[in-house]
């Protein structure tokens, strides 16, 4: 069966042009595959620089790879046909981090859920519109009289970003691109966004890949967790067996960064890089792009990009530390994901 | 009476930063919006005191007040910020301006990106100490911020470096050296490290926390993060719409919240322990432009009754170190 949206190899350079001779790798031979039934959650962390936005762009085809393809039900997203492409924009959505910056201050805010109405067709008649709207909303929890007709400046962050989640919900897409969609919007309103986001895949069977670089919503969110440091996959697989008991010294940096709302439950981590090792930072070399940070760094670890080792059934890390347990490719990630174990549940037709 | 009044002078003067009635109120045309509307609190030397609420709660209004940074349409309505006697807000603009960073210092909200960029580290500052009537040959200055900064984990030759070579930790960690440069009594932190990844937050708090420990400062550190408060202060205010809902010891809020909405924002952490039900608090915090009267999260609150939409809790001493504004806690209020 043919994944709906997959990355197969994909790598992406910026720079290394004319004006600009230093290389920035910003992904490197990655391959992900998200079928659209059984709908899954996928969460994708790492810290800034790792790479995470630009897979998010990758999968947009808002960016081209430089090595490798995305295919969209097996066809290369540069190599749509015109319906294709107008399916693919229809299947995968996408909410953007900031929710102050993707409206039209001029237009009230009824403008961006009646767009997408009338681009794809979704309603034969205005009253129509306005009642699947309406019903839209109400799925995220938003009153439609006190949302409707106003400007964007006079809602919240959490009431624009929960728009922003009604109006990828309004497309009945089959694939979210959530980038970093709750680290602008305050603590109490990040579990409704994120219960909305968890809705929409339970109920309308809609797959989600949540990119962020917070840990706990990660794990409260999302089944399988991928770890990306530099635009390399450290670790992958189960959520509970990687934010539970991490493997890779670098997933277990960032599971102890996190301070966790309890006083009693000290945060431990990383102390500030001393200056031998920044200097040791600077130099580069061919292996392991975590190594000059890494307490359990050898030699090996200078001199070759480790391999993922597949550690159990549902979890693979790429670091040294496993060498001898069974290597697996960097195209075969998806071996150690858990399948959702939801039932499927049937689109209502639109 | 007369005891009870001089209890409250000593109190005050064992404080380094006494806050008494502050108000600030935004004039708009449709009205004032009052953003900060009666916060009491103290903080003493060498502690860290964390004030945490939604946007628009007033946390960063407070923290500009407390500098005199509010701008028009901005005003400070009334009461009292007292830093070792001296009431801040009755002085002069140049006597405030010259306690600024000597007395009172702050590490803005995203400061990183107040640093100029044309303007090499070391010459920031510099003009820091020149401002504050330091005098020093070149080679004493040079030193002086090779200190500086070595306090706050760079090296010295990030002095000869210009912003955009800095990673956004280590611009951060700048401006706390600048923050510290004149070794004030307070520092207030709002949000400064919003912007920055687990790990590198993790690094920033640290360095302030060694830089306030070497200095004995008071810390105010506003922000919206529970799990971050959890681990980097020592009492805790919560504020809802402009005023303090609850304030203690940060170990008691965490173990046992009293007002209905610090229970509920404590409900709807996520942890890493355990998967559980999404829980967001419903509703809306209130419009602070014309603000109804009585309790301001009666709209939101689960525990509401009678009196809460008439009269506006006051912030009490409901037990030792706990104060909650509350009418679940009146001694005539009904019990929960």
């Amino acid at each position: 069966m043919t994944a709906l949206l997959e990355a197969k190899n994909v790598g992406k350079t910026f720079g290394g042009g004319l004006f600009d001779k230093v290389r920035t790798v910003a992904l490197r031979d990655f391959s992900l595959g998200i079928e659209s039934e059984p709908p899954s959650i996928l969460a994708v962390v790492g810290e800034s620089g790792s790479g995470k936005t630009t897979l998010a762009r990758l999968l947009l085809g808002l960016v081209g790879p430089t090595t490798g393809q995305v295919l969209y039900r097996g066809t290369d997203l540069r190599s749509l046909s015109g319906t294709q492409r107008k399916q693919f924009l229809r299947d995968v959505q996408v909410i953007f981090q900031d929710p102050y910056e993707v409206y039209n201050p001029f237009y009230y805010v009824d403008h961006v859920l009646e767009t997408p109405v009338q681009k794809f067709g979704l309603a034969a008649s205005r009253a129509e519109a306005r009642e699947k709207i309406e019903e839209t909303l109400r799925a995220v929890g938003l009153r439609p009289d006190e949302t409707l007709g106003r400007y964007p400046h006079q809602l919240s962050g959490g009431q624009r970003q929960r728009i922003m989640v009604a109006r990828a919900l309004l497309i009945r897409p089959r694939i979210i691109i959530a980038d970093e969609p709750v680290s602008m919007v305050d603590a109490s309103l990040r579990a409704t966004i994120l219960g909305s986001l968890r809705e929409l895949n339970q109920a309308f069977g809609i797959s989600l890949i949540y990119i962020t670089h917070d840990l706990t919503t990660a794990y409260q969110i999302s089944e399988n967790i991928v770890v990306l440091y530099r635009g390399s996959v450290a670790e992958v697989g189960d959520v509970e067996k990687v934010v539970g008991d991490p493997k890779h010294p670098y997933t277990r940096l960032l599971v102890g960064s996190v301070p966790l709302p309890d006083p009693d439950k000290a945060w431990h981590g990383e102390p500030p890089p001393s200056e031998e090792a920044r200097k040791a930072a600077a130099v580069p070399h061919d292996g392991c792009a975590f190594a000059a940070r890494c307490p359990d760094a050898m030699q090996i670890c200078r001199e070759e990009r480790p391999p993922l080792y597949q550690l159990d059934e549902h979890r693979a890390a790429a670091c040294y530390l496993y060498l001898g347990q069974p290597e697996i490719g960097a195209d075969e990630i998806g071996k150690v994901m858990v399948p959702p174990t939801r039932e499927p549940v049937s689109l209502p037709v639109s | 009476m007369a005891i009870q009044a001089s209890d409250e002078r000593t109190r005050v003067r064992s404080a380094v930063l006494a806050v008494r009635d502050l108000r600030v109120y935004y004039h708009t045309p449709r009205g004032a919006v009052r953003a900060v509307d009666g916060v009491t609190f103290d903080i003493k030397a060498g502690e860290r005191l964390g004030l945490v609420g939604e946007s628009g709660s007033g946390k960063t209004t407070i923290a500009l007040a407390l500098m005199r940074l509010i701008r028009p349409p901005g005003r400070i309505e009334g009461g009292e910020v007292l830093v070792d006697g001296t009431d801040l807000l009755r002085l002069a603009e140049e006597q405030m301006r010259q306690r600024r960073l000597a007395v009172i210092a702050m590490v803005a909200q995203g400061a990183m990106n107040s640093l100029n960029p044309v303007i090499r580290v070391r010459d920031q500052i510099a003009d820091a100490l020149k401002d504050h009537g330091v005098r020093l040959s070149k080679a004493e200055l040079g030193s002086r911020i090779a200190d500086l900064l070595q306090h706050v984990g760079l090296g010295p030759h990030v002095a000869d470096m210009f912003p955009h070579e800095l990673s956004g930790g280590m611009k951060q960690r700048v401006c706390i050296a600048i923050a510290i440069s004149m070794q004030p009594k307070v520092i207030i932190a709002d949000e400064p490290t919003s912007a920055l990844d687990v790990v590198v937050q993790r690094q920033v708090m640290e360095t302030l926390r060694n830089v306030q420990l070497e200095l004995g400062a008071a810390v105010i550190l506003v922000g919206h993060d529970m799990g971050l408060m959890a681990q980097a202060v020592d009492r805790l205010g919560v504020m809802y719409a402009g005023t303090l809902a609850e304030l203690c010891e940060v170990r008691a809020i965490f173990e046992e919240p009293l007002h209905p909405y610090s229970q509920l924002l404590i409900a709807s952490l996520p942890s890493l322990d355990k998967k559980g039900v999404f829980q967001g608090i419903p509703g809306l915090p209130p419009s602070l432009l014309n603000k109804p009267k009585g309790c301001p999260f009666r709209p939101r609150c689960p525990k509401a009754f009678d009196k809460c939409v008439d009269v506006e809790p006051l912030l009490t001493e409901v037990k030792p170190g706990r104060w909650v504004s509350c009418h679940l806690y009146d001694v005539d209020g009904v019990p929960a």
